[in-house]
């Protein structure tokens, strides 16, 4: 057991735990408090993987403005607690079967071909330090992803300009 | 070092209860929430390709999945935000016309 090891074993539990706990709170809220948490995990699981900049895009894009539009929906409505009285009552359990055999697939797929991975992963660790530094990152972002870096910013002008279409008061 | 079978397999987990939590819940918002939490599972499973392969072209396709959540999330609540105007719900089994 390395210190590596011992590390990711326990963020791991976390995000797993955050996970289930999103699942299954009756508060809207304590979900979205859950899920904060899972992607500060998540941002860390970045962190580990020589990945910074993305980690911080993590904490700001994803704990930060997603997650607080989120809560600020949902004290907007009011509606932090929902019965949930399935109207389909085997609707549950069926999803949770499927759930499983998702995972067992996933798990079959990856594990059926780890070997072709694994023997990839110990060659490039020589070349791993420069790989997630922002200088780089943005290299890459401005030469061979220009375009759909443009493209992407006409994106969030469209989203922008359709959520203020779409809660914009009808007026006679 | 973790290998990146073990990413990967966190990825599988975390995947699995977000498609669970969509099938589950009736709430809107935390179904919303739940794609969010798959979209996360698939960055990790990219970031972990990515230092496995010392491939840099991985984080930068997170960076695109990052930005285009954010544009989702925003229209989605958006029309969340409609939908709550004229129902006065959001639960998904009461939304089931499109004619509000």
């Amino acid at each position: 057991m390395t210190p590596d090891l011992i590390a990711f074993i326990i963020l791991a539990l976390v995000a797993i735990v955050c996970a289930i706990g999103m699942l299954v709170s009756k508060n809207a809220v304590y979900s979205a408090l859950f899920l904060i948490l899972n992607f500060v995990t998540i941002a860390l699981f970045y962190l580990f993987l020589g990945a910074p900049f993305l980690a911080m895009i993590q904490v700001t894009v994803y704990a930060g403005a997603i997650m607080v539009l989120f809560l600020f929906v949902i004290m907007l409505l009011g509606v932090q607690t929902l019965e949930e009285d399935a109207t389909l009552k085997w609707q549950r359990p069926v999803a949770i079967l499927l759930g499983a055999v998702l995972f067992l697939e996933t798990a079959y797929i990856f594990f059926a071909r780890s070997e072709q991975t694994s023997t990839a992963v110990t060659e490039f660790r020589a070349l791993l330090a420069t790989a997630g530094n922002p200088e780089s990152a943005g290299l890459m972002l401005f030469n061979q992803y220009l375009l759909p870096f443009e493209v992407t910013s006409v994106l969030l002008l469209v989203a922008m300009i359709g959520a203020i279409v779409l809660t914009k008061k009808e007026e006679a | 070092m973790v290998p990146v079978s073990y990413y990967v397999a966190l990825a599988a987990i975390l995947f699995t209860m977000g498609a669970i939590g969509v099938l589950i819940r009736r709430n809107s918002i935390v179904i919303f929430m739940s794609i969010e939490l798959m979209l996360n599972a698939a960055n990790l499973a990219f970031v972990a390709f990515a230092q496995a392969y010392d491939a840099i072209n991985g984080q930068i396709f997170v960076f695109f999945v990052i930005t285009v959540a954010a544009a989702e999330v925003a229209v989605g609540l958006a029309l969340i935000v409609a939908i709550f105007r004229t129902r006065q719900s959001i639960n998904v089994d009461e939304i089931n016309e499109l004619r509000g």
